[in-house]
């Protein structure tokens, strides 16, 4: 128990931390898929074609292609996009782009194409004669999305955007190999330094399990809230 | 252009490893499954919270988590390593394969249980009155339609893993995903990679995705 002690003799502060860490991950990389799911569910359920084209090229290749290729892409890919801007400028070195910054990115993009999904299916899911009332009661087109639709969007979307979360956050685990000090990657660094894997690697198991149950008890709560006209 | 090119057959050779590791975790993925989904659903309470807990910690910890924690955590006991399971769980690539199949395990107890609830119990009693006795009933009458109701979330399942072989590579494995990163990281040509390596992907998952379109069709006997 040692081990976990916070300050400088053990790990406790660090994980303590960690986990903070990664929870400021999720949230960030869950918001930026929100808006990219605002755009592209929007695009899928478009009479446009090429839109619609566009939006199933998104949701196809960020869900099958697997997580950890999407993070070397963005690791790998955006210290070499800000490097070639910097070479215009004469900088010749190597630059590391912020990790957290990158890794929220990789996987708010995979996130967004997972909640692209669960917002097509939500908005779809609603009556067209909803639509039809509040065009008919006058509704400007912004007023009745964000006041008639959308609140009814929101509580049919929200057992899927728990599930989209719960991804997303065992997702942010990956962000590790790009040396963000997050849980998995403290751990990895507790582990080497007191040899001790075994018991670092099953703390952050537990951590994790901690983390989506304490998930889990805050939607059901959400869920009981948003459907109790029903 | 020319990277593409160039890196395309070392990325196809890769590719075998990743199929490997996918089809073999699947495959005793499905027993585990299958096991755990009959222990879910036994009456015995000691089965159900084995059962229960099982999937439970295996679907609420990352993937990355559960492989590092057999690659590199059992390797520090003792009684392990003495044993002889040693000669298995020394190989990153028999520790690849047991964390992927305890994944998508529980995973698929989770699909398979949910199969087998929604049988309807006027088809148990039919074959009963029949005068089937339990392992007949079990394999003739339950399983088949247990196996067509869970067709499309194992779908997704397979392609789930399929995408989760890519962890195979955090342990030194040189799967599609690790050998793409060796190239990325020598030549710092993401893109170029990314592509080739991403289509790969995506052709196995449209593969498996109109697999289980085939057999859903030919399942449906309705």
């Amino acid at each position: 128990m040692s081990l976990l002690a916070y300050g400088d003799t053990g790990w406790g502060d660090e994980l303590f931390f960690a986990t903070l860490m990664t929870i400021a991950v999720a949230l960030v990389a869950l918001l930026i898929g929100f808006i990219l799911a605002a755009i592209f569910s929007t695009l899928k359920l478009s009479k446009n074609k090429i839109l619609n084209l566009i939006g199933s090229f998104y949701t196809t290749i960020f869900r099958g292609v697997p997580e950890l290729l999407v993070i070397y892409l963005f690791f790998f890919g955006g210290s070499g996009a800000v490097m070639y801007v910097a070479k215009i400028f004469g900088y010749d070195g190597y630059i590391e782009v912020n990790a957290f910054l990158t890794g929220a990115i990789a996987i708010g993009i995979i996130s967004g194409a997972y909640s692209t999904e669960v917002f097509r299916g939500a908005i779809q899911s609603i009556n067209r004669g909803q639509f039809e009332a509040s065009e008919v009661l006058g509704f400007k087109k912004k007023i009745y999305y964000y006041k008639i639709i959308i609140p009814q969007m929101l509580r049919l979307a929200l057992p899927n955007i728990s599930n989209v979360w719960q991804i997303t956050l065992k997702d942010t685990s990956l962000i590790s190999v790009t040396g963000l000090v997050e849980i998995m990657r403290q751990s990895y660094i507790a582990a080497g330094s007191t040899r001790d894997p075994l018991f670092f690697y099953s703390f952050a198991a537990i951590l994790y399990l901690f983390l989506t149950f304490l998930s889990m008890q805050l939607f059901n709560r959400l869920e009981k809230n948003y459907s109790k006209g029903y | 252009m020319d990277l593409m090119i160039e890196s395309f057959p070392k990325l196809i050779n890769a590719t075998k490893l990743t199929i490997q590791l996918t089809l073999l975790s699947l495959f005793f993925g499905i027993f585990v499954g299958i096991f755990f989904a009959i222990l879910r659903t036994s009456k015995n309470k000691i089965f159900y919270f084995i059962s229960y807990y099982y999937s439970y910690i295996f679907r609420g910890t990352p993937l990355l988590v559960q492989i590092f924690l057999i690659y590199f955590g059992l390797a520090q006991v003792e009684w392990i390593r003495e044993s002889f399971l040693w000669i298995f769980l020394k190989e990153p690539y028999s520790c690849a394969i047991l964390a992927f199949t305890l994944n998508t395990g529980a995973y698929s107890s989770e699909i398979f249980r949910a199969a087998f609830e929604t049988i309807n119990k006027g088809v148990v009693e039919a074959a009963k009155s029949l005068g089937l006795n339990k392992v007949n009933i079990f394999f003739k009458v339950k399983l088949p339609i247990a196996i067509k109701q869970s067709l499309p979330a194992y779908g997704n399942e397979m392609i789930l893993m399929l995408k989760g072989t890519s962890l195979a590579s955090t342990v030194t494995l040189l799967d599609l995903t690790g050998v793409a990163k060796h190239i990325i990281s020598t030549t710092f040509r993401p893109i170029e990679v990314f592509i080739v390596a991403g289509s790969i992907y995506l052709l196995m998952t449209f593969i498996i995705h109109n697999f289980i379109k085939f057999l859903e069709k030919k399942y449906d006997y309705n």
